[in-house]
Parts: C-alpha cells; sequence; structure tokens
C-alpha cells in the first residue's frame, strides 16, 4: 500500500506531469508565468484546491450517481475554490492581485476536473490524496520552470534576485504574451526529444 | 456607438481573449486539426458565451449584489454555465436536430472552457452595462472562433506541406505558432483599450 502510495505521487512529476505531456491546464501555465513567485503562489493554490477536490469525491464516490457526477464534481471544486479565493484574499493580498482573475479560473482548469474524473472517483482516499498532491506539485513544478525561464531572460532576475549584471537590458518578448506561446513550444518539443533519447537508451 | 465598436474591435483583436488574455487555449490545441471541427466549436462557443455572459451579469446584478453573497460567485457562475449548456444541449437536440449533429459533441466540452467563464467574471470585473456585457461577451467569442479558424488553417497546410520537424509535430508548433499569431495580432496595439 505504501508503495502504491509513493508510485501514485511521483507519477505528476515526470511520467504524467499534466502541463508538459498532456497540454492539460496550459492556460494559467501562460498567464501567470511572467514572474516566479506569481508561478509558485498559482501552483500553491491549485495543489490545495486539487488535494480537497480529489478526497471529497474519493469520499463520496459510492453515493454519488453516475448521471449526475460531473455536476457534482464541479460544485465540490467550485467550493475549494471559493475556500482558496477568501483565504488569499485575507492573508494574501498582493498575490491575490496578481493572481487576480486565475484564481477563480482554477474551477474551469481541465487537471482538477480530470483527476476527479479519471482517478479520484475510482480510488480510496488515501491514494486520491496523493495522487492530487503529486499532480498539484508536478504542476507547480511545470509553472516554475517555465517561469523561471522567462524571469530570468526577460527581467534578468529569479525570485526577484538580480541574475544578470545590473546592465542587462532584458528581453522582453519573452514577458509579452506571444513569448510564453513560443516558450511553451519549445519546452514541450524539448521534454519530446529528451524523452525519446530516454526510450532509446532502454530499448 | 463609436464605443461599442471600440469594444468591438478590442475584444476581438487587440486584446484577443486566447492570444492575448490566454484564456480557452485547450481547444486551440486540441479541436484545431481540421477546419471542420474548429468552425463546429467556434459557432458552439459563440452561443454559449453570449448565453452565459448576460446570464451571469443578471443573476450576479439581481442576486448576489442584492444579498450581499459577491463571494459565491465562482461557485454560482459555474453551476450557471454548467446547467445552460446543459439546457441548450436539450433544445438543439429537440428542435434543431442538423444543428445539433454539427454542434452536439462540442457543447459538454464548453462547460469547462476558460474562455466561456472568464469573459463572464470579465464583464463584472469591468464594470459592464448591460448592453455592454452582451457586445463584449459576443466579441470576445468571436475572436475566439477567429483565432480557432485561423490555427486550423494553417496547421492544415503545415500538415500539408509536411516539413514540420519530428519533435515539434502537434502540440509544439500549435503554440508557436499561436506565439507569432499573437505577434501580429499585438501589431494592433494602442489602437483602442
Amino acid at each position: 500500500m505504501a508503495a502504491r502510495i509513493v508510485q501514485e505521487f511521483t507519477k505528476g512529476f515526470w511520467k504524467e506531469i499534466a502541463p508538459l505531456r498532456f497540454a492539460l491546464g496550459i492556460c494559467p501555465a501562460l498567464a501567470v508565468s511572467t514572474k516566479v513567485e506569481s508561478a509558485l503562489g498559482m501552483g500553491f493554490a491549485v495543489v490545495f484546491v486539487l488535494c480537497l477536490s480529489n478526497g471529497l469525491v474519493s469520499l463520496v464516490r459510492h453515493i454519488v450517481p453516475d448521471k449526475v457526477r460531473i455536476a457534482v464534481f464541479i460544485s465540490i471544486i467550485a467550493t475549494a475554490v471559493v475556500i482558496v479565493e477568501l483565504v488569499m484574499q485575507a492573508y494574501f493580498y498582493p498575490l491575490f492581485l496578481v493572481l487576480g482573475i486565475w484564481i477563480p479560473l482554477i474551477v474551469v482548469n481541465c487537471i482538477v476536473l480530470g483527476r476527479a474524473e479519471a482517478f479520484a472517483r475510482k480510488n480510496p482516499i488515501g491514494l486520491s490524496l496523493s495522487d492530487g498532491l503529486g499532480m498539484g506539485l508536478g504542476f507547480t513544478v511545470s509553472l516554475v520552470v517555465i517561469a523561471s525561464i522567462r524571469e530570468v531572460l526577460g527581467s534578468g532576475t529569479w525570485l526577484g534576485i538580480p541574475v544578470f549584471p545590473a546592465d542587462y537590458p532584458g528581453f522582453g518578448f519573452l514577458l509579452r504574451p506571444p513569448g510564453a506561446f513560443v516558450i511553451f513550444g519549445l519546452l514541450l518539443a524539448s521534454m519530446n526529444v529528451i524523452s525519446r533519447r530516454i526510450e532509446k537508451r532502454n530499448a | 456607438m463609436q464605443d461599442y465598436l471600440l469594444m468591438i474591435v478590442a475584444a476581438v483583436f487587440i486584446n484577443n481573449i486566447v492570444l492575448i488574455r490566454f484564456m480557452g487555449n485547450c481547444p486551440l490545441v486540441g479541436v484545431t486539426s481540421s477546419m471542420e471541427s474548429a468552425f463546429g466549436m467556434g459557432a458552439a462557443v459563440v452561443f454559449v458565451t453570449t448565453l452565459a455572459g448576460t446570464a451571469c451579469w443578471i443573476v450576479q446584478r439581481l442576486v448576489l449584489e442584492p444579498l450581499g453573497i459577491e463571494y459565491l460567485q465562482t461557485l454560482v457562475f459555474i453551476l450557471i454555465i454548467a446547467s445552460l449548456v446543459q439546457f441548450v444541449e436539450i433544445v438543439l437536440q429537440k428542435t434543431a436536430p442538423p444543428l445539433y449533429r454539427t454542434l452536439g459533441i462540442y457543447l459538454p466540452l464548453i462547460t469547462t472552457n476558460c474562455m466561456v467563464f472568464g469573459s463572464s467574471i470579465l464583464n463584472i470585473k469591468q464594470d459592464h452595462t448591460f448592453m455592454q456585457t452582451l457586445v463584449f461577451s459576443l466579441a470576445s467569442a468571436v475572436g475566439f472562433s477567429l483565432v480557432l479558424v485561423f490555427m486550423a488553417g494553417l496547421r492544415e497546410r503545415m500538415e500539408a506541406a509536411g516539413k514540420v520537424p519530428a519533435a515539434l509535430c502537434g502540440v509544439p508548433i500549435t503554440l508557436i505558432t499561436a506565439g507569432m499569431m499573437g505577434l501580429s495580432f499585438a501589431g494592433l496595439l494602442g489602437m483602442a483599450k
């Protein structure tokens, strides 16, 4: 059992890392990745929502009729998101302002509903929680990777700490919306190349 | 009148909801492999977004605000959208079977399309009047469909040319193309807010 929990947890980081493998949840990954700080904030908000929704969905999995399950799942997810929204507004107000509309939009993040539908409704609560935690942290990692590239090259800092000499002009294109698309595309392409290399070595 | 025209231009091109505001990227990747599905999805989204945007606006102004329960916005809006999509699906199935056959498979996907939900929230955030809500929702959705159709056209051509490197095939090249498209849309920047 313990081994299974660890396995469900770690698959979220490489084998099934959501935004990079399945192109799920790319909207927030593109939108809040101009700074590492906001990427971390968004990542943790999603971790919390995923754990809570996966846990609750797994608890009610035997009582919810199949026909109305999507409506029930969405209500559970929306409740979790409202909690995050209120907590952030109370305790992390600057972050709340930076993330803005993207906090309520966690409701329609395909990863959250996807995990409820594909995993939590078929598995006991322990496994569901570890799946949610792993998937959420995997999402956070991919956000931070994209944000690091954009922040370091775009404004010459990482988490607000200067990396390049003060006269670094900054590659402004990366901070603009089109830059996000291009960086994300190139990142996916390099993931493809790496996993193909690994497959070849194992074959 | 001029205000509305500016709003339309801004929502369709300058602040395009897909390329500049990053909403609805899943269908941008998912349904643009053929022109036909891009059209179907686009039409379904225009229909639902306009309905959902106005419905959410009415509920916000007439129910949530008088009762002082604005914090339930997220929960209420998503339920409105989900039930609206279901309702549209049933109505189309009964009254317009040919239209249902074209749009039917895209309707369930729309519930979790962040573009519908996002534009409903933007209407409230930007304090739109009822008419502005109507115009803004419609224009955002048209902007979304425009990008989807452009992308499908480009992807069909790229596929036909067959010169895309193996590592870039599929999602990566779609995203990079979206970036290039965003750059050309950004050329209109400054024409309206």
